[in-house]
């Protein structure tokens, strides 16, 4: 039960061929996640470049979550050892620059997994929430 | 001091100009004042004699001039490099910036380079700066000469110098050295060991005084791209206004994340930077967790090597690990 | 002539924020900035600030308007408010002059009506230079250290502030600090300016003279040879125009927020590879082009449109600044034995 009214705005960056997959049986089975997680569908993982996870907070997002393929299953071979790499030194960079932690994260997420899809964007989104909204990332003049 | 003399340098560089082996020298031009060293192309002798300095303010590092410099000739051109310099040299070569054949790489042996703004911080105006040993005498306009001590007027690069081992040079002026395991990581881990919000309150101080002059980028021997992406107002991320810290933290982070597995610790972004934003502890901070991470990796300490951030294993740590391993308190 | 003692500062600044905002310059790490001031600010006692004053009347990021769309239809809202009068202390002569210089484009006509709103509620306390550096040389473009322009002009001693109002908006400032001043005599005031003319004569670029320069003199400069010499190092950084107190270029873009567009206006450097790009390319091509134009600009062109100013104070900040140490004393030691 929401006591209160805010629920925090995630982007999910989601590969194609597994993770976008994941979201949708989690669709299909009708597993509940929260509608304030908007899914922007991507190839690989891997084409996430940092600017897009910085350009999220600066529109609005008070959490961004990046998923794809299980290492060793990505449908383009190496497209997600990439991404492990470049997110952890991203992620690592942006808490010594004091940015919460809790805020980012990647999880893999195959095509037969949607209860775990359902189950991390639950999860992701309750932390972030009780962060509370992003103000250590955000442009004023985004904000509506 | 330097203890390779300047007329070392000279005579080596005319005596490859006259024979014409090369016909552009870069090099240290005299300035105004003892500390104003402007790089430059020397084309003749004479003008080596008149106006070529060597000493304890030849802080810049030549390597990216190189990457116009080659495209504009059809002749060799001759280049100083300090040993902090052959890193960049070697990095540009593995991406493929210049043409190795145009070059002749002189390397010099270096004993560190002077902070000009922290000379110049100590008094009211400078007439001279000359050194003595382990002093640097400064001659006032008002209070006399100063005595300074030289260690305190030094730079962070070179007070935790990492190398004075040449990794690329056609000739040698001087002894070459070995790498030095320096303590150029301590800044880093006293501002990872910081709590959050403290780590959020100082880095928001620092670069808040950014002015998006871009020297940084300009000076930096990594960043060649013939289109930046700051400077592409169709990217979508352009962020000229310096509106408010967001676009600050944006410049930063991604300029340094671009860099990342790439940048030879010059410390050049440092130096230049007019509001003495210490910029070489976000670089540094990559460069400790590629070594934490993914083993011990210097860029440009070989040419050809693969950059950490498009290698992978198929055992790398996952991103959460990451931060976790990353943060000083672990 | 009113003076105040300088250990009572803090009354006195008590006393100017009573009138409007004040601004000072307070030293930080990164060397003096203006700030506002607030009780416990300490005046720093750098002889200049590493920005410089141009910032209040022409701000590094400015909004201009807003457009809101709603279906077919778009709002324009007008984002401009009322300046508060607010008070610049411790301006430097250069700086001083580079208002003059700016006010000659932003007020010329069509006026900015950004620029002047805040030019308008802004009272200027100069403070002259007790210790000129080796890098100045306002003295090579007529300007007189010991003798700033401002509404009210200061003088500091070892132990008193003078201050002398030289427009009327000057002495209303004075009239309102008169329970923390005492009046005074000129004596020590023309002792300081004595001392400082001396000083100013002693500099390592007195003797630097501009009289090569100003206007009609493009043809002379122009295809000089020097040029390239003097533009073969330069990183096209912009680290002079936006430390410059002169330098007025600026862009105007639009941004847009997710839900409207704001359109700002931002400074920009003619030494950008991007200036100035039209649809049919950027007009200046090279390095070199771009460096001569900044020069050009400052000694050449701008005197030529405004009645022999020069667009160039003499505050030295491009000599400490640029990463490559090029700046235009250099340029004018190169070019000025080039006279044809």
């Amino acid at each position: 039960m929401q006591i209160n009214d805010y629920k925090p705005l995630i982007v999910a960056f989601c590969c194609n061929w597994c993770s976008y997959a994941g979201a949708d049986l989690a669709g299909n089975n009708r597993l509940n996640y929260p509608a304030d997680v908007k899914i922007i569908r991507v190839p690989c993982s891997c084409r996430v470049n940092p600017m897009f996870i910085l350009r999220a907070f600066q529109r609005g997002a008070d959490g961004v979550i990046i998923c794809g393929c299980h290492p060793g299953d990505c449908h383009y071979t190496s497209g997600n050892y990439y991404t492990r790499r470049r997110m952890a030194l991203l992620f690592s960079m942006l808490d010594y620059l004091g940015i919460e932690r809790e805020r980012t994260r990647v999880e893999w997420v195959s095509a037969a997994e949607g209860a775990k899809f359902a189950a991390t964007m639950n999860d992701f989104a309750e932390k972030v929430a009780s962060l509370g909204e992003n103000k250590r990332l955000e442009d004023l003049r985004c904000k509506k | 001091m330097q203890e390779i003399k300047r007329e070392i340098l000279i005579s080596k560089a005319s005596e490859m100009l006259n024979s014409g082996a090369v016909d552009r020298v870069l090099g240290w031009k005299k300035g105004e004042f003892d500390y104003d060293i402007t790089p430059a192309i020397f084309r003749t002798a004479d003008e080596l004699e008149k106006e070529f300095v060597w000493n304890d303010f030849c802080g810049a590092n030549f390597s990216k001039y190189l990457v116009k410099e080659t495209g504009k000739s059809e002749n060799k051109i001759l280049v100083f490099l300090k040993p902090c310099d052959t890193y960049s040299f070697n990095q540009l070569l593995t991406e493929h910036r210049f043409d190795r054949e145009k070059v002749y790489a002189v390397g010099v042996s270096c004993d560190g380079m002077l902070d000009a703004g922290r000379i110049k911080a100590a008094a009211d105006g400078i007439s001279a700066v000359h050194e003595d040993g382990d002093k640097v005498i400064v001659d006032t306009l008002y209070d006399g000469s100063l005595t300074l001590d030289r260690t305190a007027v030094l730079p962070d690069r070179c007070v935790n110098c990492k190398s004075k081992k040449h990794v690329a040079y056609d000739e040698l002026l001087g002894s070459d050295g070995d790498v030095i395991d320096s303590a150029r990581f301590d800044e880093v881990e006293k501002i990872e060991k910081m709590t959050p919000d403290e780590r959020f309150a100082f880095w928001q101080n620092e670069l808040s005084r950014c002015i998006r002059c871009n020297a940084c980028r300009d000076v930096c021997p990594a960043c060649t791209c013939e289109k930046c992406v700051f400077d592409n107002p169709n990217s979508g991320v352009e962020n000229k206004a310096a509106a408010n810290s967001f676009e600050e933290k944006m410049f930063h982070v991604i300029r340094a994340f671009h860099v990342a597995g790439r940048c030879t610790d010059c410390g050049e972004c440092s130096r230049v930077c007019p509001q003495h934003i210490p910029l070489h502890l976000l670089n540094r901070k990559f460069i400790k967790d590629i070594d934490n991470f993914y083993g011990e990796y210097q860029a440009g300490a070989e040419v050809g090597s693969c950059a950490p951030i498009v290698n992978y294993t198929t055992e790398d740590l996952e991103p959460g690990e990451a931060v976790e391993r990353g943060d000083g308190n672990a | 002539m009113r003076k105040v003692s300088l250990d009572k500062l803090d009354l006195l600044f008590s006393a100017i924020s009573g009138a409007g905002t004040l601004y000072i310059p307070v030293d930080t790490e990164a060397g003096s900035k203006y700030e506002k001031w607030e009780s416990g600010k300490t005046l720093s006692n750098a002889l200049n600030t590493v920005r410089s004053a141009k910032d209040f009347f022409f701000p590094q990021t400015e909004n201009l308007m807003d457009f809101k769309m709603e279906g077919k239809s778009i709002e324009v809202i007008d984002t401009r408010s009322e300046c508060e009068d607010f008070v610049i202390f411790g301006v430097r002569a250069c700086d001083v002059k580079s208002f003059e210089v700016l006010d000659r484009v932003f007020l010329a006509d069509p006026v900015d009506s950004y620029y002047k709103n805040r030019r308008d509620h802004a009272v200027i306390v100069s403070m002259a230079c007790t210790k000129p550096r080796e890098t100045c040389f306002c003295g090579t473009f007529g300007i007189d250290a010991a003798n700033p322009d401002g509404d009210v002009v200061c003088y500091k001693t070892d132990d008193m502030l003078y201050m002398d109002a030289k427009t009327e908006k000057g002495a209303k400032l004075l009239e309102k600090l008169a329970s923390v001043t005492e009046e005074s005599d000129d004596t020590a005031v023309n002792e300081q300016k004595k001392v400082i003319a001396e000083r100013l004569a002693k500099l390592p670029l007195a003797e630097l003279s501009a009289e090569a320069f100003g206007s009609g003199k493009t043809s002379v400069f122009f295809d000089a040879p020097e040029w390239k010499e003097l533009s073969e190092s330069c990183l096209g950084c912009g680290t002079c125009t936006f430390v410059c107190p002169t330098c007025q270029c600026y862009d105007i873009k639009d941004f847009n927020t997710g839900h409207g567009v704001k359109r700002f206006r931002c400074w920009d450097s003619c030494m950008y590879s991007e200036f100035t790009k039209m649809s049919a390319g950027q007009p200046r091509l090279t390095q070199l082009e771009r460096f001569r134009q900044r020069f050009m600009h400052k000694l050449v062109y701008y005197p030529t449109n405004n009645d022999g100013l020069f667009s160039c104070v003499g505050c030295g900040r491009c000599l400490e600044k640029c990463p490559i140490q090029m700046n235009i004393v250099k340029v004018m030691k190169k070019l000025g034995g080039s006279i044809k």
